[in-house]
């Protein structure tokens, strides 16, 4: 780690105040990502600004039937909030399904947003890399790439968002509040994260002056008919290769709504709103759902080591669709998948 | 022939920060200590405090050797910087003993054979007690997920799992 200044935000406007005064500085809660970063030296802030004592840790019904969630509550408190396991499950769900306990109870709710990718090649700084070194190359691209896009990525960046967490988010169309130097704003959580394209040393649309005071869910849960299923090399603590937050609102056996966001496959959390339009008035059965997948995996593009996401792409689609109309979600202890 | 080069510029660097004073009250013992911002729980807790039972596996939050309780809840110490839990209440494997009689976890490890080499032991028992305290594993099954956190080279899980089994029955 290289040395750095500390100093802490007494609130959210001293914290705009302090990371608006300098572009190298860094806002620190969790710490699980941005240290780790430190210490492989990918990250070299000049100044860590410590918000961990600002008054955003509740969680609290809004006045539209949804919840607004403080960026400070930490994962596992978020988890297992009474509301949320009752009313969002694919939500806390997805949230088990990542890290380990350790890093749950220290990682906070806006710093899992702002995690950035476990690309081997981001984290190693002997490699070239466009998402740490604009310009220099993607080393991914024709190097390891198992863990790698097979949607969205770019001729300068094949990178994964490694967040759980945000896929259910995706699914549920949270909405991330934001304060800046100009004051307060949303951002729609479709439109929170980027693709690469030519730019990947940006992850999001967050400017370097703002911070992210919380996140709301609306009212809508799914909590009768979800699930958030997780395919990993091992069956804990490991990073998706693929997964599928899916959600439905049934009719009987119909369609009414239908939400399916995918991690683990592009730079951000993969959420097709046609194909989950296409599925409204479907059947609740197996061909909806095969359809549905090969729509959405239309334009999938596989590299060396990683074209097998594909079709395990495509699998777990229809079997997170098929859980979540049986009622039947994945268990985050249980890795049986039925 | 030597050629004489320009010297080089010395890289700009951040000027060192001054220590900045906190104060950890460690298993009950209130410690004070000034440390450099990139200190981490960890290395303060070992280097500084000579609490070296907390182990230092691979200092990147992936195999839990580090962990302690802070505030009696679980947490990787090698991905925490010290100056960021000053007033916080640490527990480390030193502090689980009372009045000379092992912890249950510790006497439920012995008495199961969970660990061969020990060098993950102090964290698997520190995360069991962050564990037990959560109340939310109730089989082996939700045991072995949220202890995933730690790993054992050893491969001692199947005694490891027995040992939290037991401790948690009797707590």
């Amino acid at each position: 780690m290289i040395n750095f200044q500390y100093s802490r935000a007494n609130n959210v406007a001293d914290a705009v105040r302090q990371i608006a005064a300098d572009p190298k500085a860094r806002l620190i809660a969790g710490g699980t990502n941005l240290i780790d970063l430190m210490k492989e030296e990918v990250e070299r802030p000049s100044r860590l600004i410590d918000i961990t004592h600002l008054p955003l840790k509740a969680v609290e019904e809004t006045a539209d039937g949804g919840l607004r969630i403080g960026a400070l509550v930490p994962n596992s408190d978020l988890a297992y909030h009474p509301l949320v396991a009752q009313r969002y499950p694919m939500l806390a769900s997805a949230i088990l399904a990542g890290a380990s306990a350790q890093l749950r109870n220290m990682a906070s709710t806006g710093g899992n947003l702002l995690q950035r990718t476990r690309c081997y090649y981001f984290y190693d700084t002997a490699t070239p890399c466009n998402k740490r070194t604009p310009g220099s190359g993607c080393s991914a691209l024709n190097g390891i790439n198992r863990m790698h896009a097979i949607l969205g990525a770019s001729d300068a960046c094949i990178a994964t968002h490694p967040s759980d967490m945000c896929v259910a988010l995706a699914a549920l169309a949270a909405t991330v509040h934001v304060t800046g130097p100009k004051g307060e704003c949303t951002i729609a959580f479709g439109d929170f994260h980027r693709l690469p394209a030519d730019t990947p040393e940006r992850d999001t649309n967050l400017g370097a002056d703002e911070i992210i005071t919380g996140i709301e869910l609306p009212g809508k849960g799914f909590a009768k008919n979800y699930t958030y299923l997780k395919i990993r090399d091992r069956l804990s603590y490991a990073f998706a290769l693929v997964s599928v937050a899916a959600a439905l609102e049934l009719d009987g056996d119909t369609i009414k709504e239908a939400r399916l966001a995918l991690g683990g496959v592009a730079h951000k959390p993969w959420r097709d709103l046609g194909v989950e339009a296409s599925l409204r008035g479907q059947r609740a059965k197996r061909e909806s759902f095969i359809r549905a997948a090969d729509a959405l995996l239309r334009d999938a593009k596989g590299h060396a080591h990683n074209a097998f996401k594909i079709d395990l792409a495509r699998r777990a689609i229809v079997r997170a669709l098929t859980q979540a109309a049986r009622g039947t979600p994945q268990s985050q202890s249980s890795k049986k998948v039925r | 022939m030597a050629q004489t080069r320009p010297s080089q510029p010395i890289r700009q660097t951040i000027p060192a920060p001054h220590k900045i004073p906190l104060s950890l009250t460690v298993n009950g013992v209130e410690r004070k200590l000034e440390l450099a911002p990139w200190t981490t729980l960890l290395d303060a807790l070992r280097d500084h405090l000579d609490l070296t039972g907390t182990k230092k596996g691979c200092d990147h939050g992936q195999c839990g050797a580090c962990t302690v309780l802070v505030d009696d809840r679980r947490i990787n110490s090698c991905l925490t910087l010290a100056v960021m839990k000053d007033g916080a209440k640490i527990t480390t494997i030193e502090g689980l003993a009372k009045d000379g009689a092992l912890h249950p976890l510790q006497q439920a490890f012995i008495d199961h054979d969970a660990f061969q080499c020990g060098y993950c032991t102090s964290g698997q028992i520190c995360s069991a007690a962050g564990l037990i305290a959560e109340g939310k594993a109730k089989t082996p099954e939700e045991i072995r997920e949220l202890m995933s956190g730690n790993i054992c080279r050893c491969g001692a899980y199947p005694n490891i799992v027995a040992a939290i089994l037991e401790a948690m029955e009797r707590s």
